[in-house]
């Protein structure tokens, strides 16, 4: 009685296999092998080889005429981690094939040693009719509606800004929101807040907000974080893998803080800001282009910072930035077009006109400079009046 | 003369002011001309000598700070902007 491993053994002792390296290296050259996935259509649609055609072990030998009728042509069969491809290859070499290998480490091998892979898992119908706009952009298309439905979007505020950024994030269907914000709905809100409503008084903004999300799309999962964020939980709320951070808050220390927690977690931040009848857009990518501190390494006194509680805006302002903040976090989940990096956009309602200027790295940046002097997270001292989010 | 566009939260130290004209060839020479023409303005935007600490100024959509700073050439033709931080959201 011969066991499973003991043929395993015997098999991979008969045929040959390929490793990793030498493989990429044939794919790249005049006369790649046909190369043969053999796993099931599940493991098949979470990834595989770029080039690679489908043929389940189980319908190898049936079908591996139609795929490589030259049976002196290489062929390179792989599965999960080299067994069953090992067994593929003896199967096609008593099929008469002469120049067959397995990749020994497997997909997961190849994968772990950071080689390519390419997904081409489908959208579901239902997901085809609601994103259809999507589709029919190339820039877009199935393979970044996908993209956009595994993305995680973290939102600092559910007030003027994250109200229509969330709105429109959660109907692209972007997968994953959440949602940072420790205040209640109030009647002063109402004026531009456009995710809550006059039936959500007085209930927290995130669970108003998640509501109007998951009834707009229910593709969307909503994370809440009924908090304000702090040196405490700054870490944990920003340390879960975020792809994108949209900022609207409405304060300085908040503000600070999402810096310093993106630049040392790498996330991207879409940082929009309002007053009255004037917005601000730009996006700070930790080290490809300057962070809030390049900017303002400190946040300026109480007398020189008035909030939107004292100076008011106009509500459709923040349907303006808010809307942009959105378009960028897009641009960057999808990985096209030419995101505001080191460029802020200036909005000015009144007159109805954009201003550009360009922002600059600065080599003394307290947090992203070349000697960094702040390496901890500071709670400054609030300090915005009213204290309701704008 | 060049234009300076005043921001919405320095607008109370021109009089409401959203676009005042100053002179100068250099950007010290036209924030100490504005500093003459709106001193509350100028007690916001100078500090020592030098640029506050809570304020950016542009000239033609460039930080000074990456130019030459407060020497850095300004024409008639130029915009300057003047940039404080804000945190409305």
């Amino acid at each position: 009685m011969t066991t499973y491993r003991e043929l395993l053994a015997q098999t991979k002792a008969e045929i040959d296999e390929i490793d990793a390296a030498s493989l990429a290296a044939q794919l790249d050259s005049d006369a790649p092998p046909v190369l043969v996935d053999v796993r099931e259509l599940d493991e098949w649609d979470e990834g595989h080889l770029p080039n690679a055609v489908h043929v389940t072990r189980g319908h190898l030998e049936s079908r591996i005429e139609g795929v490589a009728p030259d049976r002196d042509a290489p062929v390179v069969l792989y599965c999960a981690s080299g067994n069953r491809s090992a067994f593929g290859v003896k199967t096609l070499e008593e099929l008469g094939y002469t120049n067959v290998a397995s990749l020994a480490p497997g997909y997961n091998g190849w994968k772990r040693d950071g080689f390519p892979t390419v997904s081409d898992r489908a959208l579901e119908p239902e997901r085809r009719r609601r994103y259809s706009r999507h589709l029919l952009i190339p820039e877009v298309g199935e393979e970044g509606q996908l993209k956009l439905l595994d993305s995680r979007v973290l939102l600092i505020g559910a007030g003027g800004l994250g109200s229509p950024a969330s709105l429109y994030l959660a109907a692209a269907g972007v997968g994953t929101l959440g949602i940072v914000d420790a205040d209640v709905v109030d009647e002063t809100n109402l004026q531009r807040q456009i995710v809550h409503s006059t039936a959500r008084l007085g209930d927290p903004k995130v669970r108003s907000a998640a509501d109007t999300i998951e009834a707009l799309n229910p593709d969307v999962t909503v994370q809440q974080f009924e908090e304000r964020l702090t040196s405490e939980n700054a870490d944990r709320i920003i340390g879960q893998g975020w792809d994108v951070i949209v900022d609207g808050a409405d304060n300085f220390p908040t503000r600070y803080l999402v810096n310093d927690a993106s630049v040392w977690n790498g996330i991207p931040v879409v940082h929009g800001s309002i007053y009255r009848f004037e917005g601000q857009v730009t996006v700070f990518k930790p080290y490809e282009g300057p962070c809030y501190r390049c900017l303002f390494p400190q946040p300026p006194p109480p007398e020189l910072a008035p909030s939107c509680a004292e100076g008011g805006v106009l509500g459709v302002l923040p349907g303006v930035i808010g809307s942009l903040q959105a378009n960028e976090a897009l641009k960057l989940a999808l990985g096209i077009g030419s995101p505001l990096i080191g460029r802020l956009l200036l909005f000015d309602a009144l007159t109805a006109t954009f201003d550009e200027v360009a922002l600059r790295r600065d080599p003394a940046c307290p947090v992203c400079g070349e000697s960094p002097t702040i390496t901890e997270y500071i709670d400054y001292v609030e300090f915005c009046a009213g204290g309701a989010h704008a | 003369m060049s234009v300076v566009r005043i921001p919405p939260t320095l607008r109370e130290q021109t009089g409401g002011e959203r676009e005042v004209l100053a002179d100068g060839g250099t950007v010290r020479e036209l924030l100490n001309d504005l500093a003459v023409k709106f001193p509350a303005l100028g007690a916001r935007i100078l500090d020592n000598g030098g640029i506050a600490p809570f304020v950016n100024v542009y000239v033609e959509g460039e930080d000074v700070r990456t130019r030459d700073g407060l020497d850095t050439p300004v024409d008639e033709a130029s915009t300057v902007i003047l940039l404080p931080a804000m945190a409305g959201g």
